[in-house]
């Protein structure tokens, strides 16, 4: 190995990939503008939608009541409903959005009421469809109000304390620190981006430096200088790597930036006191999150070097690294799954072991042991990756394939 | 110096089996000597060549180039062996100078001397005027031109020539077949492989004609020309090869 020649090969490689329009958009534009944009535009429409859901008097339809006039009368005073005149294909109505949601009054609902007589009250609503759930809640809501006011009533009617059916109360009490609770939340997040980030960010490279090379015939100019195949290969990967590296520190400075952007200017009064935006992690968690991510980055930079390295065009690198972001999404989403816990035989897993540890580190839990382990496999994985590319970079049957 | 001797090359396809791009190709080129090799296309020229700069390996045989074994030495081979062909294409990236620095410390070039160098056959080659623009922005003859400042800026004994004028114009061809002469003059050992049977009449001192991957007849033009009974060197090809052809 000669440190020199891989040096050379890599400032080369750095120069050519920075005057490359395409390697600036998908390594620094695209994390650095597109996403905060996208993430600050997004997230305002979605509140802005969601506050305006929430100011809208669903229209909902009462189905029946006739002979119920008290509570007919109670739901037509009612500020958070819009009564609107029934219909038999009330169902219809609510898969096409004329009206929220519908509630069936059983006959002779108020005289059951005044007996005493249990009776039972279905809201019809559609699942999934947010402002039709709203409508259904606020049905439900009117009822729950109807009945506690029945409740007082009955009791007030038998001279008995209104605390009779309340005899105790009970809390729940946070004892996690707003480290932890952060940490669970940004934890499971923060490591699904960069990974994703990382792989993203060596695609365009990896595609570039080995099915480009070859597609623009300067792979025979390079395979006549005197410098070895395999360091060839480590100069071209380590700019590789260093794409990836710094697509997704550029993103993480970017959402960091973006995050706190939001908390100071957009988000007001009590919303700043969440959880989720009392956010603080630790110079140490950092730090560990950073180790563990680079053998990670190693093994996506050389496993997509060695791939596009096969093709014979950038196109067919395209169509064979793009299914690879499936293989690396699937593990990788397995650390946001709420119940997976690390264990030794899931520390062996690549991806979705750095996904596992990393939400760990971030709630402050260092298991060394796990630690150590999925170090030291994700370390194998990369060598093995760069030892295949550094194979393929050597078979005349991949670099001049016909 | 090139030595080729039983030289061969072999290449697995799925459907046709076993094919011998080359096969026992033996022949020496001195310095200050200009070798042809002359063939049609697929005749194995090219895979001969990319043999003899180590880009791909023998199958069989062997060759020193420089007094380098090319199995056992190949980057000693190919920091002796300047390679030029219009398959070694530029990055377009670069601009001129970079792109012949690029190569210059791939060879290992100590920076003054690089520099020294690079002035040089700016100079000689008359690029001053475009070294510092991007290689996808030179006229063909200007992107050649860089190409021969990268086969020379580590000034190599050998140089190898694949086709260096397949698809060049009159003006471009004719600046590449003048640098080959100079190549000659200045004592190096030259080996040049084309299917322009005027390029080998004006520039070869030894030809060796190639056809179905053996070379079928070797010599100078007046012996080739007695050999065969035949004045003109396309007449000349076709009997060598058809009668070589027969018993092979």
């Amino acid at each position: 190995m000669n440190w020199r020649s891989i040096s050379v090969v890599y400032r080369k490689e750095l120069i050519d990939s920075l005057r490359d329009r395409r390697t600036i958009i998908s390594m620094i534009v695209i994390p650095v503008l597109v996403m905060p944009l996208l993430s600050i535009g997004m997230g305002g429409a979605a509140v802005k939608l969601a506050t305006k859901a929430a100011k809208e008097i669903p229209e909902v339809m009462v189905l029946g009541g006739e002979d119920s006039p008290k509570l007919m009368v109670a739901l037509k005073k009612s500020d958070a409903l819009k009564i609107v005149p029934p219909r038999a294909d009330f169902t219809n109505q609510i898969a096409d959005k004329v009206v929220r949601a519908a509630v069936k009054i059983p006959a002779g609902f108020d005289r059951a009421v005044e007996r005493g007589e249990r009776t039972a009250v279905p809201i019809y609503y559609y699942e999934g469809e947010m402002k039709s759930q709203m409508g259904a809640e606020r049905l439900e809501q009117f009822f729950r109000t109807l009945r506690d006011t029945t409740v007082r009533e009955r009791l007030q009617a038998r001279s008995l304390p209104a605390d009779l059916i309340r005899p105790f109360d009970f809390s729940r009490q946070n004892v996690a620190p707003p480290q932890k609770v952060s940490g669970n939340l940004i934890g499971a997040l923060i490591p699904y981006f960069v990974i994703l980030l990382c792989l993203t960010g060596a695609m365009y490279p990896a595609m570039d430096l080995a099915a480009g090379e070859k597609e623009r015939g300067t792979i025979e100019t390079l395979l006549c200088s005197p410098v070895a195949r395999s360091d060839l290969v480590l100069g071209k990967f380590l700019l590789v790597f260093t794409a990836s590296i710094a697509t997704a520190v550029f993103s993480l400075c970017s959402m960091g930036a973006t995050f706190a952007f939001a908390k100071s200017f957009l988000i007001s009064g009590a919303a700043k006191q969440s959880a989720i935006l009392s956010l603080s992690i630790s110079a140490k968690s950092l730090f560990a999150f950073f180790v563990m991510m680079l053998p990670l980055a190693v093994l996506f930079s050389a496993a997509q070097f060695a791939i596009a390295l096969f093709a014979k065009s950038f196109r067919e690198a395209q169509s064979y690294l793009g299914p690879l972001m499936m293989v690396v999404i699937l593990p990788a989403v397995g650390g946001l799954m709420p119940g997976v816990e690390l264990n030794a035989g899931l520390a062996l897993i690549p991806v979705l072991n750095t996904s596992l540890v990393s939400k760990e580190i971030f709630t402050g839990t260092f298991h060394w042991g796990y630690l150590a382990l999925i170090f030291s496999s994700s370390c194998v994985y990369a060598a093995l990756a760069l030892a295949a590319a550094v194979a393929m970079f050597k078979r005349e049957s991949v670099l001049f394939r016909a | 110096m090139i030595e080729a001797r039983q030289l061969a090359k072999a290449f697995r396809d799925r459907k046709r089996g076993e094919i011998r791009a080359v096969d026992a190709v033996s022949f020496r080129c001195a310095p200050g000597q200009i070798y042809g090799l002359l063939g049609v296309n697929g005749a194995g020229k090219t895979t001969c060549l990319r043999m003899l700069a180590t880009i791909l390996q023998p199958t069989g045989g062997s060759a020193t180039v420089a007094g380098h074994d090319i199995a056992s030495a190949p980057e000693k081979v190919r920091a002796n062996v300047g390679f030029l062909s219009t398959a070694t294409a530029l990055y377009g990236r670069l601009t001129a100078k970079e792109m012949v620095q690029y190569f210059g410390r791939l060879h290992g070039l100590p920076e003054d001397v690089l520099a020294r160098r690079l002035d040089e056959i700016f100079a000689s080659l008359d690029m001053n005027e475009f070294r510092d623009r991007r290689c996808d922005k030179l006229s063909t003859g200007m992107k050649q031109k860089v190409s021969i400042a990268r086969t020379l800026i580590h000034d190599p004994p050998v140089m190898i020539f694949d086709e260096p004028t397949l698809g060049l114009d009159v003006l471009t061809a004719r600046t590449i077949v003048e640098f080959i002469r100079q190549c000659r003059e200045r004592g190096k050992t030259v080996i040049f492989s084309t299917h322009v049977m005027s390029e080998v009449e004006r520039l070869c001192d030894v030809i060796g004609l190639i056809h179905g991957g053996r070379l079928r007849a070797e010599g100078t033009l007046p012996q080739l020309r007695e050999r065969s009974g035949a004045q003109h060197l396309e007449d000349v090809f076709i009997k060598l090869v058809e009668n070589t052809g027969q018993q092979p």
